[in-house]
């Protein structure tokens, strides 16, 4: 890298960190202080002296097979490996010396001897390990004569290239030869240019999990395999996560970006803008060309990993349907008309003011977006309630983690998970609940995987058998395979054991929690009503199962709960989060390493949209605008009086615009007509609208009913702030300019100013100055200090100058813990005749949410259409085979997909990704909801499955509609 | 919103608070639609009752007094 923005030091320091003891030796003359454990390689690195090696990478363990890294040590015999020799006090180190230079230069001459020399041609140059220390212990012949080897006969020999292939042997195939795997749409395995140091092996199993690579072969037969058989990279179990890529210190696993556009030249580091993980990343390019993104190995979310859609699934940046300029339109029968911003910003704001003179203040709104940076939503919600002078302001939490917010907030007394990502390795028991962590957060999953492999023990709560409950050396202690729809019972029915059987952390409860609500919920829980047997012919979950599983996490050390929307998107939503709450409480797993209760966040920014103030009720730092002494903050920040009434939340502003008192949206990177349940509902409320204006990279779904466009920008174009679920807040980077000309920030600011706000912000970093002076938990957040430590977690303040990895630690923030009683109310959503089966609705890896960005990428290989999970029985009885297109009815309407089947999903359930706008899966989810929140009911939807012919008359109509919505006119003649 | 829809909710939310201990669940229902729901939301909930609140909870009915 010729230059780099904001890289800390992220050497390979050959092997991993360790904890312990200081360890006091001396390397070449030099005293080095290191913990107990770790490697004399390590140690070396440390005190700045880099020892040769190839099969030595720090994200895995050492190996010990290249013998590169030899040294001597004195009293020792022989030059042992310094990857795999631990340091000892007072140890004499020399890594350099006659005898182990000897042995190093004879080590690399074999390693030559069989790697064909097209240095200058090879996707590697300038990338090399092998090049690297062929130069660092000073090779300087190859002593050996041509023999057995594994190249290509086009391109052998250490001669130029053009020579190699004039002298190139005709007719002459090599045995050994293996052609280049390039099935993977990402990378490239080029068997001829393997060293056999394993390192991709190690990467797939200790980093990933995953398991899919092996050497096959003895000896000098020895290659990398993916899978097995005559399986290629893409038939394999790999998930392309590219952890090998990474770890491969050859040409041998490349990029194919690298292989197309050059080593890259300068490096920015900045945050994935997928899942709620928040990966941090090396965007690394050449000029504003991105060549590849490269997992941050100081990335304290991620620790040098990613999936393969952080890593890989970026090119929907320059897809083809990227819309660059602004558009407008009078009505949303016409085509659009690419317009300058000016004309755009105007056009909206006009409209925007007109439809509140006509129909009132209250009757526009804004979505913010999950997506964006916290400074624009920061801006946006700022929009409605400075500019447009109401709350009506909400996000996409709503239709996710909205529970989230209610039942921690009312149980801890904040909304947010109460750990760091880092904690995971410090659990023993987990509760994964309603949560799929292979496909949703890929790589917390990998960190949570290779915990279990160590030991920890596994309860997966879920109707679906998910991959954590079996995958290689992973398996499910318990696997509670609840009916949807029962997540309290059965989450009660685990206290009830825990109380009833006395396992309950007394000390701790006295101590944190209000005992008086404890004594009243014990009473509850321990009722006779609320035990396993009793809630088995509800839950369909065996009484014996889940006594196990409630004693073996009330005893079996740390126990740790991470939750996703499978808790969240139900009747009772807000009640499962406050049970989950209660068991934390119960067994004492609050407010140290490797317990706590972990909302895994859908979207990279939901946690950032929510805290600052996307909610129609609150503030940012979660204050309800009821509280004078918050609204005076904002007033006098902002010189305008702020509401004291909530605003209409996302359905509500859909139900008020049927009603006709919601007339203007804008919407900023959420696609509501796909996302959000009940679509003929949505598309009827943003139908009786006059004016939405959207805000996103590509024509989405919500932009067919919409009139004013307005093109965004990618999180590759912009700076600002991410914060996942772990309340980091990570920098976002500018890495090229935004190709629309404005940051999405700035567009916000073009039409707040156009409708009178006279802002005057020139760069997020005083979005984020402005954030802090208002906003007690972020006090202490600046970019500054972002770059200096990378990321922080909130509260960042006064009383927590670096912010706060873990919560709750001396007391809970809202004092005492609250227990609260968590009756189970049976939704209103039953089978019956009609409609007998249960959807329920989740994610895949390669997919994100609405697709918007990984359809646009070569991701869809992986996942092209969204297919209906069925139990074989479920399937015989309805005549429905593997591939059949069927129909999906609900109450609510219907839609064909291609059946799948499987005994994943138990008799009675049936399951759906929601990737496709062509699926229309939530044309059959209904308008019930969360109690305390309006968070939709997703995952719990009565339905019947039949053969089909074809598309649904809804789908064709709304096809149809869709492309008409979709022209746009011609640019004019000059 | 229907009729139907707001009922439901509301109901929803009575459901949920007369499971809690006290006395005070009609208080605390109220409080919960004064912090979370809309004032034309309240207006549409208070224009029902006055028109005979069919279907709603008599905890919601007891709420919406100290609306």
């Amino acid at each position: 890298m010729t230059s780099s923005t904001m890289v800390l030091d992220d050497r390979d320091m050959g092997t991993p960190a360790r904890e312990g003891a200081p360890v006091t030796l001396t390397i070449d003359g030099f005293e080095v202080v290191v913990p107990a454990g770790t490697s004399v390689m390590r140690a070396a690195a440390e005190a700045g002296l880099s020892v040769p090696k190839l099969c030595a990478t720090d994200s895995v363990a050492a190996f010990g097979s290249c013998r590169l890294c030899v040294v001597e040590i004195e009293g020792r015999r022989g030059t042992p490996a310094s990857c795999t020799t631990p340091v000892a006090e007072g140890m004499v180190v020399r890594t350099q010396s006659d005898k182990v230079r000897r042995i190093r230069k004879g080590v690399m001459e074999l390693y030559i001897s069989d790697h064909p020399l097209d240095c200058l041609t090879c996707s590697a140059n300038g990338d090399c390990e092998l090049q690297d220390m062929a130069g660092a212990v000073g090779l300087r012949d190859v002593r050996y004569k041509p023999g057995e080897n594994h190249y290509d006969p086009s391109a052998t020999g250490a001669r130029s290239q053009a020579e190699a292939r004039l002298r190139m042997p005709e007719g002459e195939a090599n045995p050994r030869y293996i052609r280049k795997d390039e099935s993977n749409p990402y990378f490239t395995y080029d068997p001829s240019k393997c060293i056999v140091c394993s390192r991709c092996v190690r990467a797939c199993e200790e980093v990933q999990g995953t398991f899919a690579l092996t050497i096959e072969g003895r000896g000098f037969d020895s290659r990398v395999k993916a899978g097995a058989g005559a399986d290629d990279f893409f038939a394999s179990d790999c998930v392309s996560c590219g952890a090998c890529v990474q770890a491969c210190p050859t040409a041998t696993l490349k990029e194919k970006s690298v292989v197309e556009f050059g080593t890259p030249t300068r490096s920015v580091v900045t945050t994935c803008a997928y899942c709620g993980v928040g990966c941090s990343f090396k965007a690394e390019l050449n000029g504003d060309q991105l060549v590849r993104m490269v997992p941050y190995k100081n990335g304290k979310a991620n620790r040098g990993h990613s999936c393969v859609k952080g890593r890989f699934a970026y090119g929907y940046a320059n897809h083809k349907d990227r819309i660059l300029n602004p558009m407008i339109r009078d009505r949303v029968d016409e085509p659009w008309r690419e317009v300058s911003w000016e004309e755009a910003i105007t056009f909206a704001a006009d409209r925007m003011r007109g439809l509140q003179e006509k129909y009132g203040q209250k009757s526009i709104g804004v979505i913010t977006s999950s997506r964006c940076t916290n400074e624009e939503t920061f801006l946006v919600q700022k929009l409605a309630r400075a500019v447009f002078g109401n709350n009506n302001t909400d996000t996409c939490a709503r239709v996710c983690h909205s529970p989230t917010g209610y039942g921690l907030g009312q149980t801890f007394g904040t909304s947010a998970g109460t750990q760091d990502f880092d904690s995971v390795e410090h659990t023993d028991v987990v509760i994964v609940i309603g949560a799929n962590p292979t496909d949703g957060h890929p790589v917390f999953a990998s960190r949570l995987k290779k915990r279990l492999r160590a030991g920890a023990k596994l309860i997966v709560i879920d109707p679906r058998r998910i991959d954590l409950v079996r995958s290689p050396h992973i398996k499910a202690a318990h696997h509670l395979a609840l009916r949807p729809g029962t997540n309290v019972a059965v989450v009660t029915a685990m206290a009830h054991v825990i109380v009833t059987e006395g396992l309950f952390d007394e000390a701790f409860i006295r101590e944190r929690c209000d005992w008086d609500e404890f004594q009243h919920y014990a009473e509850f829980a321990a009722d006779p009503q609320h035990s396993p047997e009793a809630t088995e012919l509800l839950t369909g979950v065996p009484a014996a199962e889940l006594r196990a599983a409630a004693r073996l996490f009330a005893t079996g050390g740390n126990g740790a709960i991470y939750y996703g929307l499978g808790v969240t998107e139900h009747s009772q939503g807000s009640t499962t989060v406050m049970g989950i709450a209660n068991l934390a409480m119960l067994t004492g797993n609050i407010g140290r390493k490797g317990v706590g209760v972990n909302p895994l966040r859908g979207q990279n920014n939901v946690q950032g949209s929510c805290d600052m103030g996307s909610f129609p009720h609150e503030l940012p730092g979660y204050r309800h605008v009821k509280l004078p002494e918050v609204r005076a903050i904002f007033e006098k920040a902002w010189g305008v009086p702020i509401d004291p009434e909530p605003g209409l939340r996302i359905p509500n502003m859909l139900d008020a615009a049927v009603d006709g008192t919601f007339k203007g949206l804008y919407c900023q990177g959420e696609d509501i007509l796909q996302s959000d349940p009940d679509t003929k509902h949505v598309a009827a409320g943003l139908a009786a609208m006059e004016c939405v204006i959207v805000h996103d990279l590509f024509l989405n779904e919500t932009a067919n009913y919409a009139h004013v466009f307005l093109p965004g920008s990618t999180f590759l174009e912009k700076d600002g702030t991410f914060t996942n679920a772990e309340r980091r807040i990570n920098r976002v980077r500018e890495v090229m300019a935004p190709r629309t000309g404005y940051a999405d920030w700035e567009v916000t600011q073009l039409l707040a100013n156009a409708m009178g706000a006279g802002w005057t912000y020139t760069h997020p970093s005083q979005v984020m100055a402005e954030i802090a002076a208002t906003t007690p938990s972020f006090a202490g957040v600046t970019y500054e200090l972002l770059d200096e430590k990378g990321s922080v977690q909130w509260p960042c303040n006064e009383k927590a100058p670096e912010g706060t990895p873990l919560m709750h630690i001396d007391g809970f923030v809202r004092g005492k813990g609250r227990f609260i009683v968590t009756d189970y109310v049976a939704t209103d959503e039953r089978t019956g005749a009609r409609f007998p089966l249960l959807l329920t609705t989740g994610r895949i890896l390669s997919q994100y949410n609405v697709g918007a960005q990984t359809r646009r990428t070569q991701n869809v290989l992986w996942h092209e259409e969204d297919r209906l999970e069925i139990h074989p029985h479920d399937a015989e009885v309805r005549g429905i085979k593997e591939g059949d297109w069927v129909k999906l009815a609900s109450r609510s309407g219907e839609t064909t997909l291609r059946a799948k089947l499987t005994d994943r999903v138990s008799p009675g359930v049936v399951y759906t990704t929601f990737h496709h706008p062509d699926t229309q899966a939530n044309v059959i989810t209904t308008d019930y909801s969360d109690w305390a929140t309006n968070c939709p009911e997703y995952k719990v939807t009565a339905v019947q499955v039949g053969l089909s012919n074809g598309p649904s008359e809804w789908q064709e109509s709304y096809a149809a509609q869709a492309e008409r919505a979709r022209r746009i006119l011609p640019p004019a003649a000059e | 919103m229907s009729p139907e829809k707001m009922v439901h909710m509301a109901n929803q939310i009575a459901t949920f608070f007369r499971t809690q201990p006290g006395d005070d669940q009609a208080d605390r229902i109220a409080s919960h639609f004064k912090d979370f729901w809309e004032p034309r939301m309240r207006e549409q909930l208070l224009d029902y009752v006055a028109h005979g609140g069919a279907g709603l909870d008599e905890l919601v009915l007891k709420a919406t007094k100290r609306l």
